[in-house]
């Protein structure tokens, strides 16, 4: 029970935020309207995914430092959640562009958008580092070099994904400030359901990957013995 | 890459502007990707063994580093020359253009060096090396596009201090982390 209760609280937010997200009173938006309550689920995806990266990261960083195989196993399964939850939050964000960016911008200004690309990148380096897990055979080199490279890359794209839509024209919200949103002009009946979203969905994500952990940790001990 | 460009030549002619700077930089990506890659990729394992006898992984990556450095941006001036011969020059501003090139060579060169030093750990051929490598480049590579509009126009672009510094901020972020996590590379 003491270690289940941030399990309950994960569901019991998630719980609040689908059934209030969806039901509350929601401030009527220019172009928005009722897709606003995208918002519970998109940026929260984001918000998840980098969480969820930044402790892939951590977990390859101690790998090099300790050297111990548990800490890669942490290190790729928090990238594959990672990208799991950004695959999502482009999906989510794709249904929101169908009803608010189509019928005002043309294709081509989309596919530009350089909140758009900058995913698209974040996406292709995880899928590169699974790439890279997967051409190497022996276990600890692979660990090793793998770790390298996600330090790397992340040292490399998250100043590029928080910088590079603040310096060019984007049609997505809290352009010319903050890329995710512009935080003054959330309305507290949104930010009553926001903020508790962030962390439902952030709980959701850590405790697939501590499932996912425990099994190769399994696999792991019964390639080791038998 | 006199080829290269000289294809390029007999399939466009006299290009624009803008087709002229995309063109530009994918070249000097390509080359990139070729010219760097060879420098992990082709050392033979007796010579790695020796380097590592005689020198630190900090100095050894330091120095490949300095010298790939050095290598693109020759490669980036003759392709530059090559292209000012076959597909004109639409350049107005000379010295800007000259040091966004330098530039844009120091940060593809810094960035393929690294990644090929991961690539030849992985006893892997230069395909691994893009799969890594073209995700990483991509936001560089859009701000050298970016900047080097400015040379072909006679307005000069706000923000441009700004983009250069975050160019010059990525090449020395690279250069730490190849300093840092360069050892663990190389001891095997």
């Amino acid at each position: 029970m003491r270690k289940s209760w941030w399990k309950i609280l994960c569901a019991v937010i998630l719980l609040y935020t689908v059934s209030c997200g969806l039901l509350f009173d929601v401030p009527a938006r220019e172009i928005l309207h009722e897709t606003i309550r995208n918002l519970f689920f998109h940026v929260c995806m984001w918000m998840a995914m980098m969480v969820l990266l930044s402790a892939s990261v951590y977990y390859s960083i101690r790998y090099l430092r300790t050297q111990q195989l548990r800490d890669d196993i942490y290190a790729v399964n928090y990238a594959k959640v990672g990208l799991l939850l950004g695959i999502l939050g482009y999906a989510t964000g794709a249904v929101w562009a169908k009803y608010t960016w189509t019928e005002f911008a043309d294709m081509s200004q989309i596919f530009t958008e350089p909140k758009l690309t900058g995913t698209a990148i974040a996406l292709l380096i995880y899928f590169a580092y699974l790439v890279l897990r997967g051409s190497l055979n022996d276990i600890d080199k692979k660990a090793r070099i793998s770790a390298v490279y996600n330090i790397f890359a992340y040292a490399m794209l998250f100043p590029s994904i928080w910088i590079l839509p603040r310096l060019m024209e984007s049609l997505h919200p809290g352009r010319g400030g903050n890329p995710a949103l512009n935080f003054n002009d959330l309305d507290s009946r949104l930010r009553i359901v926001f903020w508790p979203a962030i962390i439902g969905w952030t709980l959701l994500g850590v405790w697939i990957t501590t499932l996912k952990i425990r099994i190769d940790l399994l696999k792991e001990k019964s390639l080791l013995n038998g | 890459m006199a080829a290269t460009i000289f294809v390029l030549y007999l399939a466009m002619g006299q290009p624009e502007i803008n087709v002229w700077n995309g063109l530009f930089w994918m070249i000097q990506l390509f080359v990139c990707v070729n010219a760097v890659a060879k420098s992990f990729l082709a050392e033979s394992r007796g010579r790695m063994l020796y380097f590592y006898t005689i020198v630190g992984g900090r100095h050894f990556i330091l120095a490949k580093l300095l010298f790939n450095v050095l290598l693109m941006m020759a490669m980036t001036l003759t392709s530059w020359l090559l292209f000012a011969v076959f597909l004109g020059n639409p350049v107005i501003h000379f010295w800007q253009f000259l040091g966004i090139t330098l530039l844009g060579g120091t940060s593809l060169s810094l960035v393929f060096t690294f990644l090929s030093a991961i690539a030849a750990r992985a006893q892997q051929n230069a395909a691994l090396m893009a799969i890594l490598g073209f995700p990483l480049i991509i936001p560089q590579l859009l701000l050298l596009m970016k900047i080097s509009n400015i040379v072909f126009a006679d307005v000069i672009q706000a923000g441009l201090t700004q983009i250069l510094l975050l160019l010059g901020g990525l090449d020395l972020l690279v250069i730490v982390l190849a300093m840092i996590l360069f050892p663990f590379l190389w001891k095997d």
